[in-house]
């Protein structure tokens, strides 16, 4: 399976939707995803791709990982992924 | 002073998942004490509890609310449903603005540290779920009932040990006594029946293998149950106003600190603090007719509170009637004081006082009727509760019929 798909799998579930109403072109606010929803999220991400994501809660915009759509989310895991040890 | 009636009761323990099914078993005498079922109680001494069977949380609440309800805020929020839907209360406007949640627990989210402990230190992961901390946190559970509820005013968790829910039950009475609130939801909870849980207790050698016998010549100590009790108290005045159903109206309490040691008990501090609760009340000895006793099944606790009983009530004591029903249900830890005003309800409301079960042999130092094995039919007009915790800090409930 790849990437993207996977990530959309995990962002959907947390949404209560299915797979096919996530699109690159959403946000986590588009889909109702709030800021507990976001780490539980990021938490299923790491543990899904065994992978740190640098993200901090207390000031999302600040952090390196881009979360402003889910095509960012997904760009900013297959970077994390790729750089994997 | 307002006077106090509790005008709702939910529960959800060994004995039964509502107030109506435990009420049955605690007349019938039934045991909720069995085997363990948890993961690697093969590893535990002791292998016996008070568990809730037959309870499938995720047919009561959905994924989302389970990532953040710790078992003990599970079994917290299914007896406040029960309890608030039989008040009938709705909290809105200036009486939710008013209306808090003082709940009394030991442990908080037992199982929650338990099974993330075990990810980190057995299993090596260095990732933890991010909800732990809200879902193992004390007050979880009374922020649960308050965010389920609506209820916005004075809202917190006691926590001391074994007394933890007649202390948060003392604090909610005092609230609507002083006239502060009009309705408090109160009670507690504990969920400590998890490998790690049975472990810390099974390190102080005070558990029984077997069974529960408080007061029995061949008791062997005690045995840990899980479960919550939650009421609504209410201004009694207002409640009767509205038409509401009183089950029975809280008179008194008193708490006390032996100040001597962490772990065994006080005559005096037991015997101050039911003193102290027939003094709040404005009881003489000869008015209390029942006493849920702490009644652990450990020799230092059954002999010492005998003795505070027979000290305070002088030659009422033999007249009295004094259980433990810790012997069914197991002993809930911070939720037990909250299970056992059940029973002195059912005492004080149906005349039917629950028995101590497991009573074989009599012990001369607990020659006290402690109604062993069968219920009783009684007329009681008042009954009181004792709660005496590790760390010498006790509480004491009067409860009478209306």
């Amino acid at each position: 399976m790849d990437i993207g798909a996977k990530v959309i799998d995990i962002i959907a579930e947390q949404a209560i939707l299915e797979p096919c109403d996530v699109t690159l072109e959403s946000t986590l606010e588009s889909l109702g995803i709030d800021s507990m929803g976001l780490v539980e999220s990021i938490f299923a991400i790491e543990e899904a791709f065994d992978i740190q994501i640098p993200f901090n809660a207390n000031d999302p915009s600040d952090s390196e990982f881009n979360i402003s759509s889910i095509s960012s989310i997904i760009s900013g895991i297959e970077k994390l992924v790729a750089e994997k040890p | 002073m307002n006077r106090v009636a509790i005008t709702g009761s939910g529960t959800i323990n060994s004995l039964g998942h509502s107030v109506e099914e435990t009420f049955v078993n605690m007349a019938e005498g039934l045991c909720g004490i069995g085997p363990l079922s948890f993961r690697d109680v093969d590893r535990l001494d002791i292998k016996i509890g008070g568990q809730v069977k037959d309870f499938d949380p995720t047919t009561v609440f959905n994924r989302q609310q389970l990532s953040l309800y710790d078992r003990v805020t599970q079994f917290t929020l299914i007896a406040a449903k029960e309890a608030i839907e039989q008040s009938g209360i709705v909290f809105s406007g200036e009486l939710a603005a008013k209306s808090g949640v003082v709940l009394g627990t030991a442990g908080g989210g037992v199982s929650t540290w338990d099974d993330n402990y075990r990810a980190v230190y057995e299993e090596g992961k260095n990732r933890v779920h991010p909800f732990v901390v809200p879902k193992l946190m004390n007050n979880a559970a009374a922020s649960h009932v308050s965010m389920e509820y609506n209820l916005k005013g004075p809202s917190f968790t006691v926590s001391t040990a074994c007394a933890s829910s007649n202390h948060a039950m003392a604090q909610a009475f005092q609230m609507v006594r002083s006239g502060l609130s009009d309705v408090m939801v109160t009670g507690g909870s504990e969920s400590m029946l998890c490998f790690g849980g049975v472990k810390a207790w099974e390190g102080l050698r005070v558990m029984s293998k077997d069974a529960c016998r408080p007061f029995s010549a061949n008791r062997n100590g005690m045995v840990q149950g899980e479960g919550a009790a939650i009421f609504i108290l209410e201004n009694l005045d207002k409640a009767k106003k509205r038409g509401a159903v009183i089950l029975a109206e809280v008179i008194g309490y008193a708490m006390s600190s032996d100040a001597s040691d962490i772990v065994m008990p006080s005559k005096q501090g037991a015997a101050r603090a039911i003193k102290g609760a027939l003094l709040d009340a404005r009881l003489n000895p000869e008015d209390v007719k029942y006493i849920n006793a702490h009644g652990t099944g450990t020799a230092a606790n059954d002999k010492t509170e005998c003795a505070a009983v027979a000290d305070v009530f002088g030659r009422h004591a033999d007249n009295l009637m004094l259980s433990s029903t810790k012997s069914m249900h197991g002993h809930l830890i911070g939720g037990t004081g909250a299970v056992e005003l059940l029973a002195c309800i059912m005492a004080v409301k149906d005349g039917i006082i629950a028995p101590t079960i497991g009573y074989e042999e009599a012990d001369p130092e607990c020659a006290l009727d402690v109604v062993p094995n069968q219920a009783r039919e009684a007329e009681v007009d008042v009954a009181l509760s004792n709660a005496f915790a590790f760390g010498g800090l006790n509480a004491v409930l009067a409860v009478r019929s209306v």
